[in-house]
């Protein structure tokens, strides 16, 4: 069971881009912690200065969008950002996250709701968002089974490393 | 089953006799492709996996190093470093390094490692270029790929499919990648998320191999999985001249299904412009030079518009002339191949006599990496894909993306112009 994520919230508009999450200078760094250092400095280069470990970004629609860099999701969550809530995810960067397990979430419903600053609390496993500020609960698009199973079985690299073993 | 053309080649590879929209499905992949960037994440999960100590086929993987290279500076030269000792570790057949390759998307093409009806993958968005043979091809990120490395498989939803058909002459001054921006800007960045797009027309069928590189380049700007052209005899010819691996040809069936379809009249199109700061930001030339438009920089290249048939008219349009006084043009020939033939063709020569700088086969400008990045307050024409804040540099920068042809007759000018004016063009 995946324990609950807790943080306040920083609000973003539609179509957050690779290039602003992670700018394309910085993307011949492999070190999380040093990533984490630089997430989403080209939208709001005070970000990583103004959130608490825990925090979470809330977003509109197409959120990372753009290039297949991996070093996107890996930076937000090198900054310490404990989950993405948007109302879409764009198709690369939706798979990336939870190959490299940054926990994202599709509520309409919360993007509309919640204001940056609301402190929010997560239950993964049901998708449960709560507004601890405005006392509100949202709750979060169901994963599609396959890739349920991919979460529950502890994300690809489980699922690479049985596929392996079948095929020897 | 109807089946298009994107679900006929994914339904093979998976070894069933259909597959629909939403279904989940294990494919097998013909190429997998990276880039110094994408691979050393990949080998670095790799390394992690349980009994992956080697790559599933060696000839079957492809390395090429062009994003930081010639390496900017030391941590370039690492992660560059990384994947040249994973190639020569696993003995990887197709590994290209500085002076022997140059973009990946360009150099793949030319080595002979796409064909029609063939499933591939790369740690890059643009690896959807491919789809301009024929062929399924869709980036990932790097534990994918480290995944499709070992496995020589990936999992995919099958995407719905759009259907865009194209009908007309261009005319003068418009080319594929007038005719691919204004198709972004109609379907938007997001309008074809987790889609494929088949492009369909009298207008495409009559254009280059080149030209539907450019177009199957940018699907993934509107979001797409992939894009994806029929082989015809072009392709068939082009793909055959460069190796003699056997493949399938496919074809949609009459009564697919699709999702959409979308009609779009080229006759009347105008060359176009993305303006700052979304590839969907889509203009007509003439609205957008109604104010004057001043630019520091235009760059000509990529794996959008660096191939010889893009330098020609740039040398073409600036051969005899000078550019602007105020402005720089960075050229970077998007393969070793590129550059050579441009040498030998003069292309080179008449592009530096104009005040152009001619740099070696890379990314590092397009995507704000080095070599050509722009400053806070800078204004940059690109023959590039992607003009998002911060993209090619600054984000107090802006990027305008349009054609070669409207890049190089904007270098003449120092400002935004349409390449139809004659008059800019003799000044």
């Amino acid at each position: 069971m995946q324990a609950s994520l807790r943080g306040h919230a920083h609000k973003y508009g539609k179509n957050v881009d690779t290039d602003v999450i992670i700018p394309g200078k910085y993307c011949n760094i492999i070190d999380i912690a040093e990533l984490g250092k630089h997430a989403m400095e080209g939208l709001d280069p005070e970000y990583t200065s103004r959130m608490k470990p825990g925090d979470v970004i809330v977003a509109d629609s197409n959120f990372g969008c753009g290039s297949s860099r991996e070093v996107a999701p890996i930076a937000i969550k090198g900054s310490g950002t404990s989950a993405v809530i948007a109302k879409s995810f764009a198709r690369i960067f939706y798979r990336n996250a939870l190959n490299i397990g940054l926990p994202i979430f599709e509520s309409p419903e919360a993007v509309d709701a919640v204001e940056s600053g609301d402190e929010l609390e997560i239950e993964p496993a049901g998708g449960v968002i709560r507004n601890l500020t405005k006392n509100e609960t949202y709750t979060a698009a169901a994963f599609p089974p396959f890739m349920q199973s991919l979460i529950d079985a502890g994300g690809l690299q489980p699922y690479v490393e049985r596929r392996l073993a079948e095929k020897a | 089953m109807p089946m298009t053309l994107t679900e006929k080649i994914l339904a093979r590879h998976a070894a069933l006799d259909a597959v629909e929209p939403g279904q989940i499905i294990n494919a097998k992949v013909d190429l997998v492709l990276a880039n110094e960037l994408s691979a050393a994440v990949a080998i670095g999960v790799m390394r992690q996996m349980k009994g992956a100590d080697r790559v599933f086929d060696r000839e079957k993987i492809a390395l090429v190093e062009d994003h930081f290279v010639p390496a900017k500076d030391a941590q370039s030269a690492k992660i560059a470093k990384l994947m040249k000792d994973f190639a020569i570790e696993q003995n990887i057949k197709h590994f290209f390094d500085v002076g022997r390759g140059g973009i990946e998307h360009v150099v793949l093409p030319e080595e002979g490692l796409v064909a029609p009806g063939e499933l591939i993958v790369g740690g890059d968005s643009h690896t959807c270029t491919y789809g301009a043979f024929g062929a399924f091809a869709t980036g990932m990120g790097s534990t994918d790929i480290a995944a499709a490395f070992v496995l020589g498989e990936v999992w995919l939803k099958i995407p719905a499919s759009i259907k865009l058909i194209y009908s007309g002459k261009p005319g003068e001054m418009v080319f594929a990648k007038d005719i691919m921006l204004k198709t972004v800007g109609t379907l938007g960045i997001d309008g074809a998320t987790y889609r494929a797009i088949e492009y369909h027309g009298t207008t495409v069928d009559e254009l280059s191999i080149t030209g539907r590189i450019t177009m199957a380049n940018m699907a993934i700007e509107a979001g797409a999985k992939n894009g994806i052209f029929h082989a015809d005899a072009k392709t068939i010819a082009y793909v055959t001249e460069r190796t003699d691996r056997d493949f399938i040809v496919e074809k949609a069936d009459p009564d697919a299904r699709y999702e959409r379809k979308i009609e779009i009249d080229i006759g009347s199109l105008e060359p176009q412009v993305a303006c700052p700061h979304t590839p969907d930001n889509v203009h007509s030339i003439s609205e957008v030079t109604r104010d004057e438009i001043l630019v520091d920089q235009v760059f000509i290249g990529s794996c959008t518009n660096g191939y010889i048939e893009d330098l020609r008219i740039v040398a073409k349009i600036l051969d005899g002339k000078k550019i602007d006084s105020r402005l720089r043009v960075i050229v970077n020939p998007g393969s070793q191949k590129v550059w050579m033939q441009a040498a030998e063709e003069g292309v080179l020569g008449k592009l530096a006599a104009a005040g152009c700088v001619v740099n070696t086969p890379g990314c590092g400008a397009c995507f704000g990496g080095h070599m050509g990045t722009l400053g806070d307050g800078e204004r940059c024409i690109s023959t590039t894909n992607r003009n998002y804040v911060g993209r090619m540099g600054s984000p107090k920068a802006e990027v305008y993306l349009a054609s070669p042809a409207t890049c190089a007759v904007s270098a003449l000018t120092g400002r935004i112009t349409d390449p139809r004016v004659e008059a800019a063009v003799t000044a």
